[in-house]
């Protein structure tokens, strides 16, 4: 992959999940994005009290997130052997804590609307 | 790549973080470059494996008006890496299989006969389907035979019976050589490991599901019912001498009984004995409980037959073709090329190096075509993720001078067990080589 295109990433990514996972991910992440972005854009503030909540749950996306990738690679935290290996999994780590902070966030000002003045 | 520029790195590991992976680890070649040219030359390609899918549509993309034929009978394309992972029970055997017509691209003609002789004087193909194919210009990409029959009491039909398994025969007698191992590992017993004397694809995949056998055994607890036995064909592992000590290393650490210059001649299915060439002259049986048989390999009997062959040595007698090393142009025979298992180069029976070799090719003949020249070679790249157990592997890249070639030098250590290198073995490795059989890596 000299040049890699999008659809070298797509492809691989297909590979990786599997055509129906990897597209059902792609669609859930946008939506949720969305729905991010709409709740901020109508309630025209940050809710430092929901923003708590889902700061609460970023140990759990971190967590899931990780699991998840040695689930779909059929491999184990003992399967860490370098410095690559370790910052690659802080990394997964990270997305996995910031997607559950955006997610809980969102689904907290989706259901409940927007929340007292602060 | 150490003619690669430090912003090559540079682009491969943002190309990682935004891959979230390893994906875009994979060793890779030039890409298709967009000037095409016109010609109505006519280009046969023999095979339509890896290396002659991939030039196949290369091609098409760079040359307006070739009348371009691929012969080979074959209507399964098998992708080769995968048949360790399904000997080691991780992907069902379909995983390896999908079908020659889906890769080929349109505006070509697929011959689904085989090639039954070569006239490279004539310039002249002739095929089962009875047809005579002449050309301007000969890619020959037929890979190799698995000569099971070289080894005195063996053949396709013993596998997955009796102990005996053969990761290399195809998608299904891997998946019966894993069922083979499966038992094996949980009854315990003697494990017998070889390699042929002769040039082999992928040279590391012999020692990659010794390590895995033993992995099996050890999550199993039943490692210490065992003994596993590795016959080494010369006086060492590798052919790369820095490879060769470190899996030396992880022999040793992992208990195993190598034995140096001993080549399997015969086995016995129903006594499970395998006998074995010694350096003296003489022979050594060694009775097993389960054994993964590696049969020597040559070229296929065509181009065996004809005349395209190193003429002597080694390379002669196994046939690969005589093709400058750096180019894949034959030396003898100037409108012809060999590219991938079939070439007789001194490195490359693995897709890595396909990938690496086609676009080479693709360059020389268009340079060709055009009365012109290119000095885009063919360094000797390969590749091998050598697995040392289910969540590790080593991701070794070496050259014709034996040097190391890492993909990311200081990122991606060759020579250490990391799970970033199992990943691009066991998930990043397939979509890229069906990018490169399409043409697009």
């Amino acid at each position: 992959m000299e040049n890699p295109t999008i659809g070298t990433f797509i492809a691989v990514f297909e590979e990786m999940f599997g055509r129906g996972l990897f597209w059902g991910l792609v669609v859930l992440a946008v939506v949720i994005t969305l729905a991010y972005i709409f709740v901020l854009i109508r309630d025209r503030s940050v809710s430092w009290r929901k923003f708590l909540l889902a700061q609460l749950f970023m140990p759990i996306g971190a967590v899931a997130a990780v699991w998840f990738v040695f689930a779909i690679t059929k491999s184990h935290l003992r399967d860490i052997g370098g410095p690559i290996d370790l910052i690659l999994v802080l990394g997964i780590a990270t997305l996995g804590a910031v997607g559950a902070a955006i997610l809980v966030y969102t689904v907290q000002s989706v259901l409940k609307g927007p929340g007292p003045a602060e | 790549m150490p003619d690669q520029p430090d912003f090559e790195t540079r682009r491969r590991l943002l190309g990682l973080i935004a891959a979230g992976g390893a994906i875009s680890a994979l060793p890779s070649a030039p890409a298709a470059r967009a000037q095409t040219i016109q010609s109505s030359a006519r280009i046969v390609i023999i095979g339509a494996g890896a290396a002659g899918t991939a030039i196949a549509n290369r091609l098409s993309t760079r040359i307006d008006g070739a009348q371009i034929t691929i012969v080979d009978p074959r209507q399964r394309h098998l992708y080769q890496p995968g048949f360790t992972l399904i000997a080691a029970g991780l992907r069902p055997a379909e995983y390896s299989v999908s079908a020659t017509a889906d890769w080929l691209p349109r505006g070509i003609t697929w011959i689904e006969g085989a090639a039954t002789g070569i006239d490279p004087e004539a310039k002249r193909v002739t095929t089962s389907t009875g047809d005579r194919l002449d050309y301007d210009y000969l890619i020959v990409a037929s890979g190799l035979e698995l000569h099971y029959e070289g080894i005195e009491g063996m053949s396709r039909d013993l596998i997955g019976q009796n102990g005996i398994g053969s990761v290399y025969a195809g998608p299904e007698e891997a998946e019966a050589t894993w069922r083979e191992m499966d038992r094996f590992t949980d009854e315990g017993g003697v494990g017998l490991f070889t390699r042929p004397a002769t040039e082999m694809k992928c040279a590391g995949a012999p020692l990659k599901y010794t390590f895995l056998t033993d992995d099996y055994a050890r999550r199993k607890g039943t490692r210490d019912r065992m003994e596993i036995i590795y016959c080494a064909h010369s006086g060492s592992l590798f052919g790369v001498p820095i490879v060769n000590e470190k899996v030396r290393m992880l022999y040793d650490r992992q208990g195993f009984d190598t034995r140096y210059n001993r080549v399997m001649t015969a086995i016995d299915p129903g006594r499970k004995i395998a006998t074995f060439r010694t350096p003296d002259g003489g022979s050594e049986e060694i009775a097993f409980d389960f054994t993964n048989v590696i049969p020597p390999m040559r070229a296929a009997q065509v181009v065996r037959d004809g005349g395209l062959s190193w003429q002597t040595g080694a390379n002669g007698e196994q046939g690969w073709i005589e093709v400058d090393q750096y180019t894949l142009r034959h030396t003898r025979h100037d409108t012809v090329f060999a590219v991938g298992d079939v070439a007789g180069v001194p490195k490359g029976k693995t897709a890595a190096s396909a990938k690496w070799q086609v676009p080479v090719v693709e360059d020389q003949l268009i340079a060709q075509i055009a009365g012109g020249q290119t000095d885009h070679i063919y360094t000797g790249y390969t590749s091998c993720p050598l697995i040392t157990r289910v969540g590790r592997a080593m991701l070794i890249e070496f050259d014709y001078n034996n040097d190391l070639v890492p993909s990311f030098p200081g990122i991606i250590a060759p020579l250490e067990e990391l799970w970033v290198s199992w990943l691009i073995k066991e998930i990043g490795l397939k979509a890229t080589y069906n990018a490169m059989l399409r043409g697009r890596a």
